[in-house]
C-alpha cells in the first residue's frame, strides 16, 4: 500500500499542497499531470529523496516519513533510468542484493529469475552504455525489483520508446505486476498508458491530486 | 559554411591563430636554443637531483591535492549551506593571488606562533624539503578542487539517489557509484594538480629557497642557471619542462572532465 496523507512540499516558487491519496496493496496507480506539475516531486517524496514540509508517507502500512530511502523497501526507476555506467547489466541487477548482504548464490539466482522475467539474459555481461532505450528500461526495472521491494515507483518509464517497444513494455509491466504482486505508482502524461495499466488514476493539477476512474480519462484534460 | 560566413570565420581564425603561433614560436625558439652543451648539463648531479625531486614533490602534492579535492568538490557540488558562495570565493584565492604572495603568506604563517610551535614539535618546514610540497600543494589543490567540482556538477545526482533507494547509505553510494563514475575526472584533477605543481616557481622560491641538492626543483633550476649565465642549460631544462607539460596536457585532452562524465550525463 502507498498512502500519502496531507503532504506538502515547497521548493522555491513551486509547491504541492495537502496531497493525499492511497494505492491499495498490489494495486497499480497511475499519476498523471502536465510537465512541471510536480509528478516527479511526489515520487521523490515517497522515496525519501525530498524532505516533506508537512504530512505523512505510509508504505505497506508503516509510517516511513522519517526513514532514509534505503529502509523504505522501494524500487525506483527514474525517468533517465540512471543505470550505473561503470557496472555491467549483471552488476546493476545484483547491486541492491549485494548492499543488503545476500550471498553470491542468492544473488545469482535472483539475477537469473529477473533476466528470465524481463527477457534480458543476453544482455547480462554488457555495459549499460550500449543498450537501446527498451533494453535499458528493462534493466532499470530489473535493478529496482532485485531486492523484492513491496513498492515500485516508475517515473515516465515508457517515454521516448517507439510504438512497438512501448507496446512490449506495457505487456511486460502487466507480467511483472502479476509475477511479483508489487504495488506500483507509475507517473506518465500519456492517457493510453493509464487506460492500459491503471486500476487507480490520479490527476495532479495546480499542486493538488484528485482521483479519476481509468474509464473517465477521455474527458480529462491532458 | 556559406560564402557570406567565410570572412567571419577567417577573421576569427586569424585572431585566434595569432596566439597559437606565439605559443609554438616560443617553444620552437626554446628548442633552437638548446645546444649539446646544454643537454650535457642534464648529467650534472644538481640537475639530476632537481629532476627527481620535481617529479617526487609534484606527485606527492598532486596526490594530496586530489585526496582533498574529491570530497571538497563533491560537497561544493551536491550540498547547499550558508556561506557557500563565500567559501567558493575563498577556494579561488590561490588561483587569483600572485604566486609570490602565496609563498610570502606561507613564510609568514610558519613564522607565526602556531607555525613555530608546529615546526618545533612536529616537522621543520620552512626552507626544508616539506616546504616544497606545501608550496606546490597550496596552489595546485585549488585547481584540483575546481576540476572536481566541475566533474560532479556534470554528473547527474540520480545515480547516487537511486543507489540510496536501493539500500545504500550516502557514504556507500559515494564509494560504490559516484567515485567509479567520476574516475576520469579524478584522474584529470590529479593531472591538473601535477602540472601546476611541476611548474610552480614563485611560492617555492620564497618559501623553500633555491638551495641546490636540497630544495631545488626544475623551475628553480631554470632560475639558478639563468642567474649564473648558463642560458643553454636553462633552455634545455625549460624544453624538458615543456615536453613534460605537453604530455600531461595530452592526457588531459583525452581524460578531461566533460568527456569523463559525458556518458553519465546523457540518459
Amino acid at each position: 500500500m502507498i498512502a500519502l496523507e496531507w503532504v506538502t512540499v515547497r521548493s522555491g516558487g513551486f509547491s504541492l499542497r495537502n496531497v493525499s491519496f492511497e494505492i491499495p496493496t498490489g494495486g497499480y496507480g497511475v499519476l498523471m499531470g502536465k510537465t512541471g506539475s510536480g509528478k516527479t516531486t511526489i515520487l521523490e517524496a515517497i522515496c525519501g529523496l525530498r524532505t516533506l514540509d508537512e504530512g505523512t508517507v505510509r508504505l505497506a502500512g508503516n509510517d516511513v516519513t522519517r526513514q532514509r530511502p534505503g529502509d523504505r523497501g522501494i524500487g525506483y526507476v527514474p525517468q533517465d533510468r540512471a543505470l550505473f555506467q561503470t557496472m555491467t547489466v549483471r552488476e546493476n541487477l545484483s547491486f541492491a542484493p549485494s548492499i543488503l548482504g545476500w550471498t553470491r548464490n542468492q544473488m545469482d539466482d535472483r539475477v537469473d529469475e529477473l533476466s528470465a522475467l524481463l527477457r534480458i539474459a543476453p544482455l547480462l555481461d554488457r555495459s549499460p552504455g550500449g543498450l537501446s532505450g527498451g533494453e535499458a528500461q528493462r534493466v532499470a526495472l530489473g535493478r529496482a525489483l532485485a531486492a523484492r521491494p513491496k513498492i515500485l515507483l516508475l517515473d515516465e518509464p515508457l517515454s521516448a520508446l517507439d510504438d512497438e517497444t512501448w507496446e512490449g513494455m506495457i505487456d511486460l509491466l502487466g507480467e511483472v505486476r502479476k509475477a511479483t504482486g508489487v504495488t506500483v505508482l507509475h507517473v506518465t502524461h500519456r492517457r493510453e498508458e493509464a487506460r492500459r495499466l491503471a486500476d487507480r488514476v490520479l490527476i495532479l493539477a495546480d499542486g493538488a491530486v484528485r482521483a479519476a476512474a481509468p474509464a473517465d480519462l477521455q474527458e480529462q484534460p491532458k | 559554411m556559406s560564402r557570406e560566413d567565410r570572412p567571419f570565420i577567417v577573421a576569427l581564425s586569424i585572431l585566434g591563430g595569432a596566439y597559437v603561433v606565439l605559443i609554438l614560436a616560443m617553444v620552437l625558439a626554446n628548442a633552437q636554443y638548446v645546444t649539446r652543451k646544454g643537454l650535457v648539463g642534464f648529467g650534472t648531479p644538481e640537475i639530476q637531483f632537481a629532476i627527481w625531486f620535481s617529479l617526487l614533490t609534484s606527485s606527492i602534492s598532486a596526490l594530496v591535492s586530489t585526496v582533498i579535492a574529491v570530497p571538497l568538490g563533491y560537497l561544493m557540488s551536491r550540498t547547499e549551506f550558508r556561506g557557500k558562495r563565500l567559501l567558493d570565493a575563498v577556494l579561488d584565492i590561490p588561483i587569483v593571488l600572485p604566486p609570490l604572495v602565496i609563498g610570502l603568506s606561507l613564510l609568514i604563517l610558519f613564522q607565526s606562533w602556531p607555525g613555530r610551535m608546529f615546526q618545533k614539535h612536529v616537522l621543520e618546514v620552512t626552507f626544508e624539503r616539506p616546504s616544497v610540497v606545501l608550496a606546490q600543494f597550496a596552489v595546485a589543490c585549488a585547481f584540483a578542487v575546481r576540476a572536481m567540482k566541475i566533474t560532479f556538477d556534470q554528473m547527474t545526482p540520480r545515480s547516487e539517489q537511486v543507489a540510496m533507494t536501493l539500500g545504500c547509505t550516502w557514504q556507500q553510494a559515494f564509494v560504490r557509484v559516484v567515485l567509479p563514475e567520476a574516475r576520469r575526472g579524478i584522474l584529470a584533477a590529479f593531472a591538473i594538480a601535477w602540472a601546476r605543481s611541476f611548474g610552480e616557481f614563485g611560492p617555492v622560491l620564497v618559501f623553500s629557497g633555491a638551495t641546490r641538492m636540497k630544495t631545488e626543483v626544475l623551475s628553480t633550476t631554470v632560475f639558478l642557471e639563468l642567474s649564473v649565465g648558463r642560458i643553454e642549460a636553462a633552455a634545455a631544462v625549460s624544453l624538458f619542462m615543456v615536453v613534460i607539460a605537453m604530455g600531461v596536457l595530452l592526457v588531459l585532452r583525452f581524460l578531461g572532465p566533460a568527456e569523463a562524465v559525458g556518458r553519465t550525463v546523457r540518459p
